[in-house]
């Protein structure tokens, strides 16, 4: 086990080496840069100016030189300095991670708590008229695009109602948890009803191949009543693809949702990381998006650990 | 039972958002970007001038009505009054010498005097091209600052131009708090400004308002500062809410969540006019005309192109009026060339274009396009007239505007091809080289009197030789057109001036190096309330007077 661990440590490793050189890659290749943009729109600002201020920024550099640079200071725990918000790029993350993490943490737990009992119901009760309806509201989740559906919530139960804010994080001035939570209610049940639909769908998919098999059939025969053989016998089975789709959600959610993000003024992950490539925020991007990619990382090797629990023919034993 | 009801409500009324907010004496604006620094010489920016206009002041500014005036300063120094005096330089030429005189009551939030070592330190600051200053010219073209005395000094400025006591952009830094942090490094002061690092340090303001709470990317609180010595502002607060997308900043308004949406920063002409067809009742919508020239740059290096009848042909072949009047209800004004009417150097008499097709097409035939097949024109070699036509893509307005042009322009046989790029690649790579082979569609900003020298002068094209400096993205070389705007930032007589900018003009309008659109207007969206907000339509922001606004009392 040891060494299976050393050696996904060692791969991981490797994974972000090689993602650190794409990103940064990949954002400098993108054309035009903020001094470019701030140039098109100020008429004061003369050639010389741009110039300069490329210099100053190190735009002008070469794109593997300036690569280098971050990774020498990156290896010395050092990653820099966000040109975007005049801060080191330690001290921005952290509010908008913890934003983020209250976001998705709840609507992942919420999606799960709607999925997993749901899908399981629909699996034990396949083309009933609970099944039609459970798969109908999944099929409208999966389908709404999240920007409408956020729309539609803000101007049912902002604008009309009123009972709920529209936007933000918190109320300019209020520092109480409740005030954060009457806040988090309309993005949660935006990215709720994204995440519960298609979890409630592998959830029944994973069960109904599941209740097909030989071994329940003998379960049943020896007289163990529905309940045992859901939790006893199928659950367990059905989970490991669902768990390989819940690796993947967790990796995805530190990454944020962008959309919802923006729809709702909600400072998160997401939006910092598009707003940082957008903004050719080298440092920053590169963090946030080797943070995801750490997260992604971790959550696989998570997964295949939980496996080897709810399947004891797995094994990693040395 | 009773008690519980008692406790649950009060518990709600806690948590609820907007319950501790009184009614009228607090100010809540969305705007949709956030500043990327508080440094006002720092990243030119329209959201953070909009705030720092609140705190602040320039030494200049221009008014509503598009007049420069004296903000931080007592009188603006001129030839006639004898505050401004041409100097001969070292090198012989001409420069001037400026005598300002800073508000005698103007301090910082922390009592700390605005005085003119504030001058001289932001002077050193604007000079050294480490410190990361966005408009260093202005520091390059002074020479020299003599201190007077605590609130005089006099500014020796290398040239004489005719706006040569504008220095809107000469914005004062804290020289007793700044100076020890620059001083440590220069080179790190950018990153190091307290005005990011302590952003709500009263010493930092001396305007009207100071920022005293701010949650970076969400939003910025302002309180009225007590050292102000203008007019006491009204508003006991004044919340600036950032709300990225434009949907969510017009429901975040009607759910109460804001009071008003600025035009600066707020919502596009459609929407604005999309809203006050539904809540025009409920709100004062006003629209200013602006300075941002909405247009189409032509790439003269295109043999079809090059041709001016076929430019003018393309402008009549189009019916701008009808294109603002059908998209815009008529709120924003047709361009005949890039002066806008409300500047004073606009000229009347110079050539306007109405939709003509009748001799569009006559143009088109002698310019050898007589050929029809198909609809589309052909030349002699059996060519058809097809043009490109580029703009921002997910500009949702422009690419109305685009098929609005496409249609007209087919009446006439000429075929156009809409190709849209993302902003980044459009600004930062086609435009900027000039990669686009016919026509790009953009807006120019601009402030009163611009002189267009960086994009009308011939040694402003944009070249792989001179590292792309420059914004003459069309390719522009009319001799008498460079010579024009040489003379005309030097020449001081406002009459024969305006006789330069006539003919500049009417050189715009014969040759056509673009196709004047429109120029855009700022939608402002306020409760009715809401008194005194006079919105500028240029690059000054409406907030310079915020001392003004006030909550109507009946």
């Amino acid at each position: 086990m040891l060494r299976y661990l050393i050696h996904r440590l060692v791969e991981a490793a490797l994974v972000l080496l090689l993602m650190s050189f794409v990103i940064y890659g990949l954002i400098g290749l993108m054309p035009g840069d903020p001094i470019d943009l701030m140039a098109s729109g100020n008429p004061n600002m003369t050639t010389a100016d741009v110039a300069r201020l490329k210099a100053i920024y190190g735009l002008d550099q070469p794109l593997p030189e300036r690569y280098g640079h971050w990774l020498e200071s990156a290896l010395r725990g050092e990653f820099g300095y966000s040109r975007a918000y005049a801060r080191p790029v330690l001290e921005v993350l952290p509010p908008r991670l913890a934003n983020t993490c209250l976001l998705m943490g709840v609507s992942f737990v919420l999606a799960l708590v709607i999925a997993l009992p749901a899908g399981i119901l629909a699996a034990l009760r396949p083309r009933s008229w609970l099944d039609y309806g459970l798969n109908l509201l999944a099929f409208a989740g999966i389908s709404m695009p999240s920007f409408w559906l956020a729309l539609l919530l803000i101007l049912l139960f902002s604008v009309e109602l009123g009972w709920l804010p529209a936007s933000g994080v918190q109320t300019v001035g209020v520092d109480s948890f409740g005030d954060r939570l009457t806040h988090l209610v309309l993005p949660v049940l935006t990215l709720t009803a994204l995440t519960a639909g298609s979890l409630l769908r592998f959830v029944r998919s994973a069960m109904l191949e599941t209740l097909r098999q030989d071994y329940i059939r003998t379960a049943r025969a020896k007289g163990l009543g529905p309940l045992g053989v859901v939790l006893g016998h199928a659950l367990r089975n059905a989970m490991i693809p669902v768990v390989t789709v819940l690796a993947l959600y967790f990796g995805a959610l530190f990454s944020g949702a962008l959309i919802v993000e923006t729809m709702f003024a909600y400072l998160g992950m997401g939006k910092l990381i598009y707003d940082s490539i957008m903004g050719n925020d080298f440092n920053l991007a590169l963090v946030g998006l080797l943070f995801a990619t750490l997260l992604t990382l971790a959550s696989n090797l998570g997964a295949d650990l939980i496996y080897a629990w709810l399947d004891p023919r797995i094994s990693y034993a040395d | 039972m009773r008690r519980l009801s008692a406790v649950l409500l009060l518990t709600l009324a806690l948590g609820l958002p907007g319950s501790a907010r009184a009614a009228k004496d607090e100010l809540v604006i969305g705007i949709t970007q956030f500043p990327s620094t508080f440094n006002p010489n720092i990243d030119a920016m329209a959201a953070k001038s909009y705030i720092l206009s609140m705190a602040q002041r320039p030494f200049t500014a221009y008014d509503a009505k598009w007049q420069l005036i004296c903000m931080l300063c007592t009188e603006l120094p001129t030839l006639e009054n004898g505050k401004a005096v041409i100097e001969k330089q070292d090198d012989g030429s001409d420069g001037i010498a400026l005598t300002y005189t800073i508000q005698p009551d103007a301090t910082w939030g922390d009592s700390a005097p605005v005085t003119t070592d504030d001058v001289l330190f932001t002077y050193e600051v604007g000079r050294h091209p480490d410190s990361g200053v966005s408009n260093a010219e202005l520091y390059r073209r002074i020479t020299a600052i003599d201190r007077v005395d605590a609130k005089t000094f006099v500014m020796h400025v290398d040239r004489v131009t005719f706006d040569y006591n504008a220095i809107n952009d000469f914005k004062l830094l804290p020289a007793h708090l700044e100076r020890p942090v620059f001083e440590a490094d220069p080179a790190a002061y950018r990153a190091r400004t307290r005005f990011d690092t302590d952003t709500t340090n009263p010493g930092l303001y001396f305007g009207p308002y100071r920022i005293t709470e701010v949650s970076t990317g969400a939003f910025v609180v302002l309180e009225p500062n007590p050292t102000w010595w203008g007019d006491k502002p009204f508003f006991r607060r004044i919340v600036v809410k950032v709300i990225e997308n434009t949907a969510a900043l017009q429901a975040n308004l009607l759910a109460g969540g804001l009071d008003m949406i600025p035009g600066e920063l707020g919502l596009t002409i459609n929407q604005a006019l999309a809203f006050e067809k539904r809540h025009g009742r409920d709100y004062q919508i006003a629209y200013k005309p602006g300075l941002v020239y909405e247009h189409i740059d032509l790439n003269l290096d295109n043999p079809i192109l090059a041709d001016r009848r076929v430019r003018r042909a393309l402008i009549m072949g189009l019916d701008r009026q009808a294109l603002c009047q059908q998209l815009f209800e008529g709120r924003q004004a047709v361009a005949d060339t890039s002066v806008n009417p409300l500047d004073w150097v606009y000229s009347q008499d110079v050539p306007k274009y109405h939709e003509d097709l009748a001799a569009a097409g006559a143009l088109l035939d002698q310019a050898g396009w007589s050929d029809l097949r198909g609809g589309v024109r052909h030349n002699a070699q059996g060519q058809p007239l097809r043009l490109e036509l580029m703009t921002t893509a997910g500009d949702r307005t422009r690419e109305l505007v685009e098929q609005v042009l496409q249609n007209q322009w087919r009446r006439l046989g000429i075929d156009i091809r809409i190709r849209n790029e993302p902003a980044r690649v459009f600004f930062g790579d086609t435009v900027a080289k000039r990669k686009f082979s016919a026509m790009a569609m953009f807006a120019w900003i601009s402030a009163p009197e611009n002189v267009p020298r960086t994009v009308l002068h011939s040694d402003q094209i944009p070249t792989a030789a001179n590292g792309w400096a420059g914004q003459n993205d069309t390719g522009f070389k009319n001799p008498e057109m460079d010579q024009l705007l040489d003379a005309i930032e030097r020449e001081l007589d406002r009459t024969k001036r305006k006789a330069m900018w006539r003919r500049l003009q009417e050189i715009y309008a014969e040759e056509l190096p673009a196709l004047p659109l429109y120029f855009r207007s700022e939608a402002h969206i306020w409760p009715l309330w809401l008194e005194g907000v006079v919105p500028t339509g240029h690059q000054d922001a409406s907030t310079l007077w915020v001392e003004h606004w006030r909550a109507a009392t009946s």
